[in-house]
């Protein structure tokens, strides 16, 4: 084994190379941090995020309010820092989650074959053809009056509902790549070795599928995104006063021939976000590529 | 090729029961019930609160009053609106040509844009052309609906003014003007909300169909045809796009639940009378058998246009065979 490791490292230092190469990758990772961090250090702010005074509403950019403030006096810019907190969170938790389970029942499916697929596939169809924005809503409006209590924190019910609608996307696409995958020598090999179902699965067929998913979780992580704030946005989302993106748009819209300023910059945010993680995944699919071409010879 | 597509009808109705049964059980097991807002108002007495739950059969065992709900939608009734007292049936038909008129409007439009970018793009890679979609693209993608919208709004309705008038630019609520009607309205109400909801998909479907014509072009039949002296047009829109457009039908028949859930953001946002805005409302309100109702017509709705794309692939690709 010892003698394999050291290009086993080259490769993965290969693909961050790679993906290095692709100078918009490089400058998304980049603006995508500073959000990031700019969120975590949203205690930083002066501002309350929640906390009203009306006598200073409506004000547009100033020194002491970077983007004005809105409707209730409230500092847009510290309301944008902690509603960056629970958008960020939600698109990061609702991917892992979708990513989870699409894994899972792509795996199974594409491994096993025979009625195992047929019934997976079946679900994931039904899921597929399914308009999940208007289910999502009906979730959102009925969920939280659920007497369940960890049901009553919206921003759980938004991570849970979001993945449980999202994750056939990855599950058809790992189901393609076992497909292929499972026909191929080193499977035959693990196998006439006596290795286990879950071996082959987890241990040799699965780390060969790590490109493809890391490029599908960032498209379901802007996806997430765009899908938390249209719900908070609609008001069947994370619920107020907790402040997202889409629900600081949503109070916004009210306010747009008054303040337009107030609508810009959420959006702007969503926009700005879901941009670079789009162009992360861009640099993350020509990374791999190569990978895979020389993986198929 | 009929029994193919009535037979991908009849796969797709126990995906509607199962959904139907969660959906519904989700909505009345919820606290509070339907009844919330007559509960509320102070001229409504207990008496008659009782006498309605016992009219509308809210007191019955969840699967009886289930089987009774379903039992009327195989019949082709929705039940009643429990905030208007109409027939859903009723509610629906009068949205959906509208719900309709947007999507089928703005799937036209981007059809008519995406495929001459995506085509121009592949045939003169990495140009300035080229560049330049891709940006506009990745922008297209990544800008929500929603925000797009009131941007739009806020540009066309509150800044730009129309010189002649002084009135706002473009019209930004409903389908028509009040107290006018006819086809030059609506389109001209068309105008923000097709654009809002197209330029996403014209974005995507662009940069998919670049993808997949530089994929095409390097094939054996592309080089015979211009080694045969055919014309560039004939070369990459015959011989090439007819090709490569067969994974987009693909595609298309995948994103409809999306382009639906788009015209729900749009018709909210441009107050559009459609399917979409009605289920939000109701959604408000809680009336659920107009959620139900809107629920299940959109996914018979997605399952038929499914079917029909899979037709057309048909129709595009001689060498599939339906079993």
């Amino acid at each position: 084994m010892s003698d394999l490791r050291p290009s086993e490292q080259s490769l993965a230092r290969t693909i961050i190379r790679r993906f290095f190469k692709h100078k918009l990758a490089g400058i998304a990772v980049a603006v995508l941090a500073v959000l990031v961090l700019a969120s975590a250090f949203a205690f930083a702010s002066p501002y309350s995020a929640t906390e009203q005074e009306p006598s200073n509403k409506f004000q547009t950019s100033s020194a002491e309010h970077w983007f004005g403030t809105d409707e209730l006096g409230r500092d847009i810019f510290t309301r944008i820092l902690y509603g960056g907190r629970v958008s960020l969170a939600v698109g990061l938790l609702s991917t892992f989650l979708s990513i989870a389970l699409g894994v899972v029942v792509g795996a199974l499916s594409g491994y096993f074959g025979g009625w195992v697929d047929s019934v997976l596939m079946r679900i994931t169809d039904a899921f597929l053809t399914f308009p999940s924005i208007f289910v999502l809503i009906i979730l959102g409006a009925y969920l939280r009056e659920q007497q369940v209590p960890w049901l009553k924190n919206s921003v759980v019910i938004v991570i849970i509902i979001i993945a449980a609608l999202a994750w056939m996307w990855p599950a058809r696409l790992v189901r393609g790549l076992f497909l292929v995958l499972r026909e191929r020598e080193f499977v035959s090999a693990t196998r006439a070795l006596g290795g286990s179902h879950l071996r082959i699965i987890v241990r040799h067929i699965l780390p060969n599928c790590i490109g493809p998913i890391l490029v599908s979780g960032t498209l379901q992580m802007a996806s997430a995104i765009i899908t938390e704030s249209g719900l908070s946005y609609l008001g069947f989302g994370v619920q107020p006063p907790t402040p997202t993106w889409g629900s600081i748009l949503s109070t916004a819209e009210n306010q747009v021939f008054r303040a337009p300023w107030i609508a810009f910059y959420p959006g702007l945010m969503i926009f700005v976000t879901v941009m670079a993680i789009n162009y992360i995944g861009d640099g993350l699919r020509d990374a791999f590529d190569p990978y895979v071409v020389h993986a198929e010879k | 090729m009929t029994t193919y597509a009535i037979r991908r009808f009849l796969q797709t109705i126990p995906i509607l029961f199962i959904i139907s049964i969660i959906l519904f059980f989700l909505v009345r097991t919820a606290p509070g019930g339907p009844l919330t807002s007559a509960r509320r108002n102070p001229n409504v007495t207990k008496e008659q609160i009782e006498a309605l739950e016992e009219k509308l059969g809210l007191n019955d065992p969840l699967p009886v009053q289930y089987g009774r709900w379903m039992g009327g939608v195989l019949t082709g009734n929705l039940g009643d609106s429990i905030k208007f007292r109409r027939p859903v049936n009723e509610m629906i038909a009068e949205r959906i040509p509208n719900t309709l008129l947007l999507v089928g409007v703005s799937f036209l439009v981007t059809l008519l844009l995406a495929i001459p970018i995506g085509v121009l793009s592949a045939r003169k890679p990495y140009s300035i052309f080229d560049y330049t979609m891709t940006t506009i693209t990745f922008v297209g993608q990544s800008i929500p609906v929603y925000w797009l919208g009131l941007g739009l709004i806020v540009i066309f309705y509150v800044t730009i003014k129309n010189p002649l008038t002084g009135e706002p630019f473009l019209p930004v609520g409903g389908m028509n003007t009040h107290g006018e009607s006819g086809l030059l309205d609506t389109l001209w109400h068309l105008v923000l909300p097709v654009t809002a909801l197209s330029l996403g998909w014209i974005a995507w479907y662009s940069r998919f169909l670049r993808s997949s014509m530089m994929d095409v072009l390097h094939e054996d039949y592309v080089r015979t045809a211009k080694a045969k002296g055919a014309t560039a047009n004939t070369v990459y829109y015959r011989h090439a796009l007819s090709n490569a457009i067969l994974p987009l039908v693909t595609l298309i028949a995948l994103d409809l639940p999306s382009l639906f859930a788009g015209a729900l953001f749009v018709e909210t946002i441009f107050a559009w009378p459609g399917m979409g805005r009605l289920f939000w409302d109701a959604a408000k309100g809680r009336d659920y058998p107009i959620l139900l109702g809107v629920v299940m017509i959109t996914a018979v709705l997605i399952i038929v246009c499914n079917i029909l794309a899979d037709l057309a692939y048909g129709w595009l690709d001689p060498q599939v065979k339906y079993e």
